[in-house]
């Protein structure tokens, strides 16, 4: 298993947002985390990115390692997990090869840094056109690609990303998907939460259901898509 | 109009000392949203560091090297020397209270401020120094209208750092993380990229210009003193919310400004008048632009 959470716990103040979850997620895998507005859903993946301190006796390792001896940058750069946050957080005083490159800030490799660039402007021609525009100027389903595009370029093995449905029109979400699964298929793991379950367990492999910081179901995302409760709470079926 | 000319050099002469140090203070806000209160007494230390090496540097090489490698040379090496000084200060004073109130960080920055005063009043002693002369001082006069060598090197010595500051900023991959952080503190992590390498470089570059400006200043005006940072300091920071926080661009613009305003007000009144005019007119420009000339419309997050 390339990571594993184990009894992952995070308050903020007194609230207690994550009452000691445990999931894993497989070399190579998508993997789904659904749950409703609130269920602790970004809470996890800042907890995984370290830009949140989870509580004593939470565990998670990435390929063996503990990750929680390193800030979030080392996170990112050293163990090549990389985070596309809630509301996208792109740099819109930056241009958006600018942005590309900020993301690569901290790799060694220059050339394979250029071909990975050329790559996602091969997967998302609409930043290739706007490519010297300031990125505050892009429509927010821009942004996005903006924000995976980043994210392509700051780490490589696994890939987590906060609602990349959210905001966008139904065309768009699906255009994000695939490009998602493109990524997905040179090798990067995703791990996503959304609050559309339809579109993400349709899409992911596996699945667990979220609700108020404790994980209350999982599986295969076709058998959680079947699953009654699953339909009734979260498809609106 | 020779007078006009000449009072003109003046105030680009004095301009230059406030541009070169507001930025400083911009930089520093710019990426992590808190005012280096300490930025004046940096300069200070700058300028001794600079007074240090250009003494050390005469004694020992004028007899054969030429004025303008001392020059250069004592730049260099003070520049280097003081960022140690910035970056020193943001280790200790500013890097364990991230996330503590903001008024915290405030007065650290005063504290330090102080702690730097009195050190070198300890260290040094009571006596006053003077910056020796860098270069023989030709005077000039065209049409009417007189001005030195030193002056032309101070306002041109300026520009030139400013154009290297701007050139870096635009275009290394560390001042794009000075321009992200600027805008998303929190996103800049997520891109692979340590607020603890960022933060001190900032720091770094500030110091090392207030240091250049220091040693220009000393050209000018040539007596040390262990507070010749805080006033300097105080109206480098009115330069920097005048030009708009955490806008370089608008910090430079704003230093010149208030040097011209100072230079031109003691034109027309008594030189004592001239602080009491001159920050009158900043206040009541201010009042009509709060957020100064380059103030950031968007909102940027808190941070500290």
């Amino acid at each position: 298993m390339q990571l594993v959470v184990e009894n992952l716990s995070v308050s903020y103040g007194k609230i207690k947002a994550l009452h000691g979850i445990s999931f894993s997620v497989n070399q190579g895998e998508i993997v789904t985390i659904i749950g409703a507005n609130g269920a602790g859903k970004s809470t996890t993946l800042r907890a995984i990115s370290r830009m949140i301190p989870s509580e004593p006796g939470s565990k998670i390792e990435f390929m063996g390692e503990s990750i929680l001896k390193y800030n979030t940058d080392k996170v990112v750069s050293k163990l090549g997990i990389s985070h596309v946050p809630e509301g996208r957080m792109i740099f819109g005083n930056l241009t958006v090869t600018e942005n590309l490159t900020l993301a690569s800030f901290a790799r060694k490799d220059s050339g394979e840094v250029a071909k990975d660039k050329k790559w996602v402007f091969d997967l998302f021609p609409r930043l290739d056109e706007r490519r010297e525009q300031l990125a505050e100027t892009l429509s927010g389903g821009e942004q996005q690609m903006l924000a995976v595009g980043r994210a392509y370029m700051s780490g490589r093995k696994i890939m987590i990303l906060d609602e990349p449905s959210m905001g966008l029109a139904p065309l768009l979400m699906l255009d994000m998907f695939d490009a998602l699964k493109e990524i997905n298929a040179l090798g990067t793991t995703i791990l996503l939460v959304e609050q559309n379950a339809r579109l993400a367990l349709k899409f992911a492999q596996r699945g667990y259901v979220l609700e108020n910081g404790r994980l209350v179901l999982q599986g295969p995302a076709s058998e959680l898509l079947d699953n009654p409760e699953v339909k009734k709470a979260y498809l609106g079926a | 109009m020779e007078y006009f000319l000449q009072n003109l050099i003046n105030a680009l002469q004095w301009g230059s000392f406030y541009a070169v140090i507001s930025i400083g203070y911009s930089m520093v806000y710019g990426v992590l949203m808190l005012f280096n209160f300490a930025h004046g007494d940096i300069f200070m230390v700058g300028t001794y560091i600079g007074f240090g090496i250009a003494t050390l540097l005469l004694a020992l090489s004028s007899a054969f090297l030429p004025g303008w490698m001392i020059f250069i040379l004592t730049v260099v090496v003070t520049m280097f020397l003081a960022s140690f000084v910035g970056v020193f200060v943001e280790y200790v004073g500013y890097r364990p209270l991230r996330g503590a109130p903001r008024a915290s960080a405030a007065i650290t920055g005063l504290m330090i401020g102080i702690i730097f005063e009195t050190g070198n009043l300890i260290i040094l002693g009571a006596q006053r120094f003077s910056f020796p002369p860098l270069m023989e001082s030709v005077s000039y006069n065209i049409g009417g209208v007189y001005f030195t060598n030193v002056k032309v090197l101070i306002i041109v010595a300026s520009l030139v750092m400013m154009l290297a500051l701007h050139t870096f900023i635009q275009k290394t991959k560390w001042g794009m993380a000075m321009r992200a952080m600027s805008y998303d503190f929190l996103a800049v992590p997520l891109m692979g990229v340590s607020i603890n390498v960022i933060a001190p470089l900032t720091f770094a570059i500030g110091a090392g210009l207030a240091s250049v400006a220091g040693i220009l200043y000393g050209q000018a005006y040539p007596v040390l003193d262990p507070y010749m940072g805080i006033l300097l300091g105080w109206k480098a920071f009115v330069a920097a919310i005048l030009g708009g926080r955490g806008s370089i661009m608008g910090a430079a613009l704003a230093g010149y400004l208030l040097g011209f305003i100072e230079i031109f007000v003691a034109m027309v009144f008594p030189s004592t008048f001239r602080d009491l005019i001159a920050y009158s007119i900043i206040l009541v420009i201010l009042t009509f632009r709060p957020r100064g000339f380059f103030g950031m419309a968007h909102s940027t997050r808190l941070r500290l």
